[in-house]
């Protein structure tokens, strides 16, 4: 048997029902395993007896012979997007610090009540904003992966969702959730060579998120492998009341679902993907997608999205905007920080306020936000972005004649060191190119490690399916790692 | 279109975001960067093209006209930096 902390959750589950091990070991290791990964800086809070108090109801459970949860003895991280009862959260800002939830979020609930426990609460990019998690107030999350020249360079684990992807793929814990408004899931899965699903706009409730760009936002699951992702989404995933956009649908039973045979289906491989500047490793490994696709019996037809490269500024427009309406709620009178210089008044207190508790990158787009909805541009850079944002999702509906799915690498890139990108804001918006236009579009979409390039760095590729066809974006996800046979983990030095 | 510094301190003013003169200058070619690339989408001919409202068609629900929530007065300002006798805190407004 192989050892607990390099189980993931279908096998922790299996494990703990069938008597292989308590859910209060898992948990201990898992503890453990978190208290010695210090140095990756994953970790925000560590929530121990969080995840022993879900052990010890699991072991209960079982004892007593009860049916057990989906989610049954397996410790989560979970990113510190999410509002957690009595549990300090920041989305990685100063300007929550000291705020402590007094409900829990429907995504972290859900996952709780399918009988998951959290080991902690994850760093990650400020707001959500980034993509290499350098705008954390708490620092940067170090990979734990390393080039494999020898040298001890830190790289990125990226973003919004690093911290996820470190634990996760450090086995330090042994699934995570992360939301996805970009690319936040994929990408950052993508660079740590573990498997991320962003579901259908509207699957996961918003609700106790807290807001980056409302009409974006999606969690979903960071973990080893599609199988691990398809039980961790359906925990997940449900019609909430209190999120007015959730989808009033059942939740499909994905992992009984899963099948790698993909005869009649029919992928699309987008043109307009194909972008400069792409490495030759990244592009040979999709063509290597391309062939494992075949080998499922998919069948391989060129498409066209014609509007893919005004993806990348509409976005950067959409969400700012968003952005700027959602964070006006940080005033520094109803949580968080305050900032009140001698003798000022509200309207200085709020500015005060603000200029201290956001980082740089979130001023700059609350700003770029605030512009784009002022009078006098509101037409020619919201309205233009979103009359955009139509024709992508046009784009989208019109290849769905052709095909079932799409297969497009995830990112345009490995990961890279930190501080390599961190100078040029727009460099860093441009890792998102791939996955930025099914987020504009609500789609599901998965990134499944597929193969190292030359500096022994991960590289992933990614599945875009039909608005609620979670499954077949599963299943093409499968074929792929079946195919791609993905085992590299990163060496232990920490 | 870009913004001159005078613009960046109006939208710093809208954002109630307190700037210096020196992170005004800073702003201004960091901010123009970022709106002379988004300026490509007035490329796009979208005259026949709706404004996207919802990514995926959805309805508004309705629901009862009834309480559903409240009485937690306690638990809504637990986390104000300033509260006192239920109220939230600020500093004087009226002169």
């Amino acid at each position: 048997m192989a050892e607990i902390f390099e189980m993931g959750i279908a096998d922790i589950r299996s494990g703990v029902a069938s008597g292989d091990f308590t859910a209060k070991e898992v948990a201990e290791t898992f503890i453990a395993r978190v208290s010695a990964a210090k140095s990756l800086n994953a970790v925000l809070v560590e929530t121990p007896d969080h995840a022993l108090a879900a052990a010890e109801a699991t072991d209960k459970a079982k004892a007593a012979g009860e049916t057990l949860g989906k989610m049954a003895g397996v410790p989560i991280g979970m990113k510190d997007l999410f509002c957690t009862e009595g549990v300090a959260t920041t989305a990685g800002s100063l300007i929550l610090e000291g705020f402590t939830p007094q409900y829990e979020s429907t995504v972290s609930s859900n996952l709780f009540k399918a009988g998951a426990g959290m080991l902690g609460k994850l760093n990650m990019d400020q707001f959500a904003m980034g993509s290499s998690n350098e705008t954390s107030a708490f620092g940067n999350v170090i990979s734990p992966w390393r080039r494999n020249d020898g040298g001890n360079t830190d790289l990125a684990p990226g973003g919004s969702s690093g911290g996820s992807a470190a634990v996760v793929s450090g086995r330090i814990c042994p699934a995570a959730t992360g939301t996805d408004t970009g690319g936040s899931i994929r990408q950052p899965a993508a660079f740590v060579g573990i498997t991320g699903f962003k579901p259908t706009y509207g699957r996961c409730s918003r609700w106790g998120t807290i807001a980056f760009a409302s009409s974006l936002d999606q969690a979903g699951p960071m973990a080893h492998d599609v199988r691990d992702c398809a039980i961790m989404l359906e925990a997940m995933a449900g019609f909430d009341p209190k999120d007015s956009t959730s989808l009033e649908l059942p939740v499909p039973e994905w992992e009984a679902g899963l099948k790698s045979d993909l005869a009649g289906k029919r992928i699309g491989i987008p043109k307009e993907y194909r972008v400069d500047n792409m490495p030759s490793e990244i592009d040979a490994l999709w063509q290597q997608g391309i062939e494992w696709l075949k080998d499922a019996g998919a069948k391989i037809v060129d498409v066209s999205l014609p509007h893919t490269k005004y993806a990348l500024p509409a976005y950067y427009i959409i969400a700012p905007a968003e952005a700027s309406s959602n964070l006006a709620r940080y005033d520094g009178v109803r949580y968080g920080m305050r900032d009140l210089p001698d003798g000022a008044g509200l309207q200085d207190m709020y500015a005060a306020t603000r200029e201290a508790g956001f980082g740089p990158e979130v001023k700059r787009r609350i700003m770029i936000g605030t512009y784009v909805l002022s009078a006098g541009y509101y037409d020619a850079y919201y309205t233009q972005a979103q009359k955009v944002r139509t024709l992508i999702s046009q784009n989208f509906d019109k290849t769905w004649e052709s095909c079932d799915l799409l297969l497009t690498p995830t990112a345009p890139s490995a990961a890279f060191g930190l501080g390599e990108k961190s100078d040029d804001p727009l460099a860093m918006y441009l890792n998102d190119v791939f996955t930025v236009p099914s987020s504009l579009a609500g789609l599901p979409a998965i990134s499944v490690p597929a193969g190292l390039d030359g500096q022994g760095l991960p590289l992933g590729l990614q599945i875009i399916g039909k608005a609620l066809d979670e499954q077949s974006v599963f299943n093409a996800g499968l074929a792929l790692e079946e195919r791609a046979g993905f085992v590299a983990k990163p060496e232990q030095w920490w | 279109m870009s913004v001159d510094k005078e613009t960046v301190k109006k939208i710093a003013n809208l954002s109630r975001i307190a700037v210096t003169e020196a992170e005004a200058d800073a702003l201004v070619p960091e901010l123009n960067n970022i709106l002379g690339w988004v300026e490509q989408l007035s490329e796009v001919d979208c005259s026949k093209v709706e404004p996207m409202t919802a990514v995926i068609p959805n309805k508004l629900r309705l629901r009862d006209d009834v309480v559903t929530d409240g009485n937690i007065r306690d638990k809504v300002i637990a986390n104000a930096p300033a509260a006192e006798h239920g109220f939230f805190g600020v500093p004087k407004v009226i002169e």
